[in-house]
């Protein structure tokens, strides 16, 4: 079952002809995934690899394939723009990739996507979304990951492939992995996550990684506290870093005192979260509570 | 990206917002002159002569000098030009102030705060202001949170006029300054959308005696990721006030931020990157610096990474933590090694490679013949940089 995607998805992607687009959905075909159409404006007509067509616009691609999911590797500049294409072409999800869209694009965006409830968005500034064996809709590398009953959602991508390098090799497969992104304004927030993970019978137990800047983990935390049913296992990176600097991620930054990890970690071990003691020790800690 | 005060009064100048009239200086041996023009401009002796520096805390720290005519305009222009200031915002080296503002005095009535910020939680603009200019705004958000009045604005319809009122009237202000104060709300508004900034802060926005809204100060922030649609930033951006190191990360196309510690990291992806240091931190050790080379770490990046790193003297050990995903783990050892033998790397290296193709990278670095310790995960290679650089 796992949750948001799985081998029935059907795939667009919008830049599937640029190099950085086309090289991962290659990987994701090779995974496994239903790739049944590519976006680029202006190359409508065309095919990619041979075999899947690519369209002008979001709504032919929709119409000729009956899509119901895009993942979007489009450039900054034109990232937003294709964001909003593909929700006003009744996308169930979007999984936005780009890294670097100025966050007064993506203010309007969210309020687009909160004035209505079709579609789904994750990132942007994420690795994607997986259901291991199933479908990859993103950049993570698909052999570290093994089916199974454990979620992980997480701000970093990298640290996500830690968190699940540590889990495959104690032997414990994953449900879903869901990368919801580094930015300060994103579609999907950790509550967002967990209430799905929540309601799935094939997830037994959630790993989820926070970082400084924001409340994401505060209002996690208070959702955990109220309604999770299921261990979680957690972990906020930043412990170490210097207030008022941007830590790589846009949103990963302290301001006036606020988004600090150790307000994060207080909220969540307030909730019942076991955070784990360093980031190499995610695999066991979760073990240790099932 | 930040800009200095003068910059911003150049926006809001575009805008509508109130300002005093000012001289910009990089040299200064005219402040005298700029004096004596806002003195006849004005009919008004009092001149205020500001550093110019990316921090605040300028005026307790002696950047803010207010003086009677233009002999003493320039008396301070001597002073604080030059000057190394330190403020709680510029760190214990402080700031060197190579530029200045000359300003025209003004008779202040009553001094407020008003700032434009993204409230994350919301996801929307929202205002804030109080009545308490001059403060720090999470001193008084910590002491009286009653006196900070916020207001939201909805991107689909942008800041209306009874959000302008109920800032006007929340401040207490009245008659001119009340409308003056909707017509600046609604110009912030478009400056921070169109100029693509990430915070806008007026501290103080005064009310003159005679009843009129004035902006004493401006400070903007830029958004970094808007800079694509933005050319006419590279005018605005004073290198001198960035340090060096941090630019050249930039431009090869790393994230680097140096820090205190004497360990160096070498990380692919912000999380890790940030998660390393932290692992550093609970063995014992220290961090260098934060440094994500991306999530294709090629072998340039890599050798270009370990180059900005032993930038700094402090470095004892560098710890590479690379989880390859996309990135190869050959490529990465690769990289390591020609880093290594170019740079004649003499401080203990840990490296941990895991991901694609981890085998045939551990090969390369065991069979390199260089003093290279690897590690198997990433608490391992923690432990032994610790231990490596306490011993040395």
């Amino acid at each position: 079952m796992a949750i948001l995607v799985n081998k029935d998805t059907k795939v667009l992607v919008q830049g599937i002809t640029g190099a950085y687009g086309g090289n991962h959905t290659r990987w994701c075909m090779q995974y496994g995934t239903q790739i049944v159409a590519g976006v680029t404006p202006g190359k409508g007509g065309q095919k990619f690899e041979d075999k899947v067509p690519v369209f002008n616009t979001v709504a032919d691609a929709v119409k000729q394939t009956g899509a119901d999911t895009s993942m979007i590797f489009v450039p900054p500049p034109f990232a937003a723009d294709a964001i909003l294409e593909a929700i006003d072409s009744g996308m169930r999800l979007v999984v936005c990739i780009t890294e670097g869209i100025p966050a007064n694009d993506m203010i309007k965006v969210r309020r687009v996507l909160e004035s209505q409830t079709l579609t789904r968005l994750i990132g942007p500034n994420c690795p994607g979304v997986i259901t291991p064996g199933a479908c990859k809709i993103g950049i993570m590398p698909g052999h570290i990951h093994k089916p199974g009953r454990i979620g992980v959602v997480s701000r970093s991508g990298t640290l996500t492939y830690e968190a699940v390098g540590q889990l495959s090799a104690l032997g414990i497969g994953q449900s879903s992995c869901v990368g919801i992104g580094g930015d300060p304004v994103n579609g999907t927030d950790f509550i967002d996550v967990l209430r799905l993970f929540n309601a799935d019978p094939d997830t037994d137990g959630v790993i989820m990684i926070g970082e400084i800047g924001g409340t994401a983990e505060e209002q996690a935390a208070d959702y955990i506290k109220r309604e999770f049913k299921k261990p979680v296992c957690g972990f906020i990176a930043g412990t170490t870093a210097p207030p008022g600097k941007r830590m790589g991620h846009a949103g990963a930054i302290i301001s006036g005192g606020k988004g600090t990890a150790k307000d994060k970690i207080a909220a969540l071990q307030a909730a019942g979260v076991k955070i784990a003691p360093t980031p190499s020790d995610l695999g066991t800690t979760l073990k240790s509570m099932l | 990206m930040n800009i200095h005060e003068y910059q911003g009064k150049d926006i809001f100048r575009r805008y509508g917002i109130p300002v005093p009239k000012g001289v910009p200086l990089t040299d200064p041996s005219g402040a005298k002159a700029a004096a004596q023009k806002l003195i006849d401009e004005t009919k008004n002796e009092v001149v205020v002569v500001k550093a110019q520096i990316h921090a605040g805390g300028r005026g307790k720290a002696g950047g803010v000098k207010v003086v009677k005519g233009s002999e003493a305009a320039q008396a301070a222009a001597n002073e604080i030009f030059g000057k190394t200031l330190v403020t709680h915002q510029t760190g214990p080296s402080g700031k060197k102030v190579q530029r200045l503002l000359v300003e025209q005095g003004l008779a202040i009535g009553r001094e407020l705060y008003l700032a434009v910020v993204l409230d994350r939680e919301k996801r929307r603009l929202t205002f804030m202001a109080s009545t308490e200019g001059g403060m720090e705004i999470e001193e008084v958000a910590a002491k009286t949170p009653e006196k900070i009045i916020r207001v939201t604005v909805d991107p689909a319809v942008g800041m209306q006029p009874y959000q302008g009122r109920q800032l006007a009237f929340g401040l207490g202000l009245s008659g001119d300054a009340a409308k003056e104060l909707g017509q600046v709300v609604t110009a912030l508004e478009k400056i921070f959308m169109q100029e693509d900034c990430s915070l806008l802060e007026i501290n103080p926005l005064v009310v003159t005696k005679d009843n009129h809204i004035v902006a004493l100060d401006a400070k903007l922030n830029l958004e970094d990721n808007a800079s694509f649609r933005h050319k006419e930033w590279d005018a605005l951006r004073d290198l001198s006030e960035e340090k060096q190191v941090e630019i050249d990360a930039k431009a090869a196309g790393l994230t680097y931020i140096q820090l205190d510690g004497n360990i160096g990291c070498l990380v692919n992806g912000a999380g890790l990157a940030m998660a390393t240091m932290d692992i550093i931190k609970h063995y014992g050790g220290e961090p260098a610096n934060f440094l994500d080379v991306g999530g294709g770490a090629t072998k340039e990046a890599v050798t270009t990474a370990f180059k900005i790193i032993l930038t700094s003297p402090s470095v004892k050990g560098i710890f590479v933590n690379i989880f390859g995903g996309i990135a190869q783990c050959d490529t990465i050892a690769a990289g390591v090694i020609a880093a290594t033998k170019e740079l004649g790397l003499s401080v203990p290296l840990v490296v941990r490679l895991e991901g694609t193709n981890v085998e045939l990278g551990r090969k390369l670095l065991a069979e390199s013949g260089l003093k290279i310790s690897p590690a198997a995960t990433m608490g391992d290679g923690a432990k032994k940089i610790v231990e490596l650089v306490k011993g040395a």
